[in-house]
């Protein structure tokens, strides 16, 4: 009895510190701690990573994101034909998102940090001119691309915990 | 998440009738009582279970509030603010904070980069590789009539990665000849990366080469290189010591936080000494090794210095110059006449910061002589105000120099580098003397064979009121030096000096942070505008800003706006700059060397430098023009300049022709 009261005690010690696990702490040092939490606890492997494996995973994100926005492109493309050139801008902006900041951050997070941040922060940015191409109003990407920039902000603030 | 507190009423009930069933009247109790207990205990632990879930997420909460105030006051800058440290300002300049200020202008037109501004960018006269990213200068080096630059190369992007070091030699560090790669990650232990290193001239004049690799699992290590074949004057192969590495992380160091090694500098004791920049926690440091072979260490307990709260330090260069005479030392040069320069790339922000001090050889520590600009802190003395990073320094023997190179990276977007091709550039090489004038600072120039490339030149001197623009017809305004001249007239200083009641203004100017060329003081800003359009929609301005200090002093600043010079929305445009000492009977001089998105300037004889990128979109080829102006509201300024065209310095991809060519110059 004395045992199974003790084992009881036991994970309910190990249920608290549980909590205070890596997620919550590293979440709460980005700009924004709700989405931060959502993203990473979206992926099981989080529960086990150190920072840099954290940081990979937003960097995924990122990607994922970049990719679908690329999709929303091509679909704009039909159905508001007459903002084919700022569409093109953004093709262009997406494509160095997906390409070249993503695999750039990749390499950097686990060996040079300081790189990767100048490509996330360049990943926020790209999103940015993207839609700040479009008149007012007219953007199909607004959600996405300020989607973008929110998840950008909290990656490069792991990513600066590598500093 | 629910808190236990409604949980905690509800097992306590639990419990009461636990405890008060059958306890007093049923003569059945006994048997009842007998089984309870289980359930007791269970009831019992999930309340513990609870408690401490509630214990622990309060404990949480605490911790982490407190982390962000201590971060918020750890800010780089020095200004305290309440947001957390995700949002340090200024740590890198490619920031969405700043972009959406941008976007907010009047220029909502869409704006996309052709080739033809983007071809109009790469420099006449600049190390640049012919394409793809370049970063860090590694292993500086003159021997048998050729200057030998090395550096961070990606062979297969125009972003970094895949990091191999180019290679490049010169007669006159202007007149570059790109050779084959020195050395790409071919091995276990650099097979992450050929990172940064320097070079060491043994005394029988052979080389040693020490770097840092990123291992096949991201330990950063210290290995040994050397040329294969010290009878070609190109040291085109180099081969890497078979039982590398020569150092690997010591205990207390994390395998990310060792690299960029120093050049040797020999001890009293006969032995070579070198030192490599790390951290422990948030303070910078930089640890000290001993060797006589460059293959086996000892690892000094005391650190070269270590400054709290500055982060990883990056390229730490450690050096001697001279307290009396203009002229660049060896490395192991040493003496009563000598002071040495402790100088760090702060990874955190991305700066270059030195300082002036005192080497004990004895066990190889270096005390500060102004401990309130140490190195790494904000205030401490910078080598550029601009955009400059991971600087390297080295002896030049050919010309009893100290010579100095700098990464310039982009202040544009990963899209436009991508799509013309290339990033970043070199610096000038500077010379670099401690001023003897003031003995507080250093003193940097373009290295005089810059001037073989002036092509024709013409002089002015000229009077400019207040509030006046001029312009300045030089024809083709891309490529330029320009050297000047300035005087305040007599009676501006005079009145301002004067004037009690006039504020005391230096105390709160900065370049950064008071709106640029277009706020107008009593003594300034004046200076030039270069690669500015015909009707300054595009503009750079490079100028001196006088201000009254305390004590009637005048305060001299010098600054570089950027914020102008370009339409484009995705490339950043700080302005940049400093104070600059201009001791008495001393006039106000600038020289400026522009080559198409590179400005350099130097203020004061380079007591104050700053590199700028600069990316017009209209303001190129034809269209750049030069200003003169005084936006002062009072002064007017005398100015006594000259300007030369700048020729390219062509510089060649490999090819045996080619370098015979410039052995019969």
């Amino acid at each position: 009895m004395t045992k199974t009261m003790m084992m009881m005690v036991m994970m309910a010690t190990l249920m608290g510190v549980a909590m205070c696990d890596i997620v919550d702490k590293t979440c709460k040092q980005t700009p924004d701690y709700t989405l931060c939490l959502s993203l990473l606890r979206s992926d099981p492997s989080s529960a086990s990573a150190d920072t840099v494996g954290l940081g990979l995973i937003l960097v995924n994100k990122i990607k994922a994101l970049g990719t679908q926005t690329l999709g929303q492109i091509n679909v704009a493309y039909k159905t508001k034909p007459m903002l084919k050139r700022q569409l093109d801008e953004c093709k262009l902006r997406y494509k160095t998102i997906v390409d070249a900041d993503v695999h750039t951050a990749i390499i950097a997070i686990k060996g040079n940090p300081k790189f990767a941040e100048s490509a996330v922060v360049d990943a926020g940015v790209e999103a940015s001119v993207c839609e700040g191409g479009f008149p007012k109003g007219q953007s199909p990407l607004t959600g996405l691309t300020q989607k973008m920039n929110k998840i950008c902000d909290v990656t490069r603030a792991i990513v600066r915990m590598l500093l | 998440m629910a808190s236990s507190d409604a949980l905690l009423p509800i097992s306590a009930r639990e419990e009461d009738p636990l405890l008060s069933d059958g306890s007093r009247s049923d003569p059945n109790a006994e048997t009842h009582r007998r089984r309870r207990p289980v359930k007791g205990l269970l009831a019992v632990s999930f309340g513990l279970l609870f408690i401490a879930f509630y214990v622990a997420l309060i404990a949480t909460r605490d911790g982490s509030t407190r982390s962000n105030v201590d971060d918020a006051e750890i800010k780089s800058d020095g200004t305290a603010t309440a947001t957390s440290r995700a949002r340090l300002a200024g740590v890198s300049e490619k920031s969405n904070d700043q972009l959406w200020k941008l976007s907010g202008d009047r220029n909502t037109v869409a704006f996309s980069w052709n080739n033809s501004m983007l071809s109009w960018q790469r420099t006449a006269f600049h190390f640049q590789p012919e394409q793809n990213w370049m970063n860090d200068p590694n292993g500086p080096l003159f021997y048998k009539g050729w200057y030998h630059f090395f550096y961070q190369y990606n062979p297969n992007a125009a972003v970094w990665g895949d990091i191999v070091w180019g290679h490049a030699v010169s007669k006159d560090l202007i007149h570059w000849v790109h050779l084959p790669l020195a050395m790409v990650a071919d091995q276990w232990y650099d097979a992450n990366g050929v990172w940064t290193g320097s070079a060491t001239f043994l005394e029988d004049g052979s080389i040693v080469m020490l770097y840092t690799g990123s291992t096949d699992k991201s330990v950063q290590v210290q290995n040994l290189a050397y040329p294969e074949d010290l009878n070609d004057p190109l040291l085109l192969k180099w081969v890497k010591y078979s039982g590398n590495p020569v150092l690997v992380p010591p205990p207390g160091i994390l395998p990310k936080d060792f690299r960029d090694p120093t050049t040797a500098w020999k001890t009293s004791a006969g032995k070579w000494r070198i030192t490599i920049g790390s951290k422990i926690n948030r303070t910078g440091i930089s640890l000290v090794y001993d060797t006589t072979d460059f293959k086996t260490y000892e690892k000094l307990d005391t650190l070269l210095h270590k400054v709290p709260n500055t982060g990883m330090w990056e390229c730490v260069d450690f050096y001697p110059v001279s307290k009396t005479l203009v002229k660049g030392l060896d490395t192991s040069v040493n003496g009563p006449d000598v002071k040495h320069i402790v100088k760090a790339s702060m990874d955190d922000t991305r700066i270059d910061h030195y300082a002036i001090g005192t080497y004990f050889d004895s066990n190889g520590t270096w005390i500060p002589d102004d401990p309130t600009i140490d190195v790494g802190i904000s205030t401490s003395l910078r080598y550029d105000y601009g955009k400059f990073y991971a600087s390297k320094t080295f002896y030049d023997q050919n010309k009893g120099r100290r010579i100095l190179w700098g990464w310039i990276g982009e202040s544009d977007s990963e899209s436009a580098d991508v799509q013309k091709g290339w990033s970043s550039l070199q610096g000038i090489p500077r010379t670099v003397v401690l001023d003897t004038k003031t003995g507080k600072n250093l003193v940097q120039w373009p290295v005089e064979e810059v001037k073989s490339l002036r092509l024709s030149s013409k002089k002015f001197d000229m009077e400019v009121g207040p509030g006046s623009l001029v312009h300045i017809d030089v024809g083709s305004a891309a490529q330029l030096d320009i050297e000047a001249e300035f005087e305040i007239n007599k009676e501006s200083l005079d009145k301002i000096l004067g004037d009690a009641s006039a504020t005391v203004e230096a105390e709160e100017f900065s370049c950064q942070k008071s709106g640029g060329s277009t706020v107008r003081g009593a003594l300034g800003p004046f200076g030039f505008s270069v690669l500015a359009h015909e009707s300054l929609s595009e503009q750079t301005p490079v100028y001196f800003y006088v201000a009254k200090g305390k004590d009637s002093k005048l305060k001299t600043f010098f600054c570089t706006d950027s914020s102008r010079s370009s339409f484009a929305n995705d490339v950043v445009k700080p302005v940049y700059g400093s104070s600059v000492p201009v001791l008495k009977g001393e006039k106000l001089t600038m020289r400026i060397l522009v080559d198409h998105s590179i400005v350099e300037a130097f203020g004061q004889g380079g007591r104050t430098c700053i590199t700028s990128r600069v990316y017009p979109t209209k303001a190129i080829y034809g269209a750049a023009k030069l200003f003169l102006f005084n936006n002062a509201i009072d002064a007017t300024i005398t100015a006594s300049f000259n300007v030369w065209q700048m020729n390219s310095a062509f510089i060649h991809p490999y090819s045996e022709e080619a370098v015979r060519a410039l052995s019969r110059t």
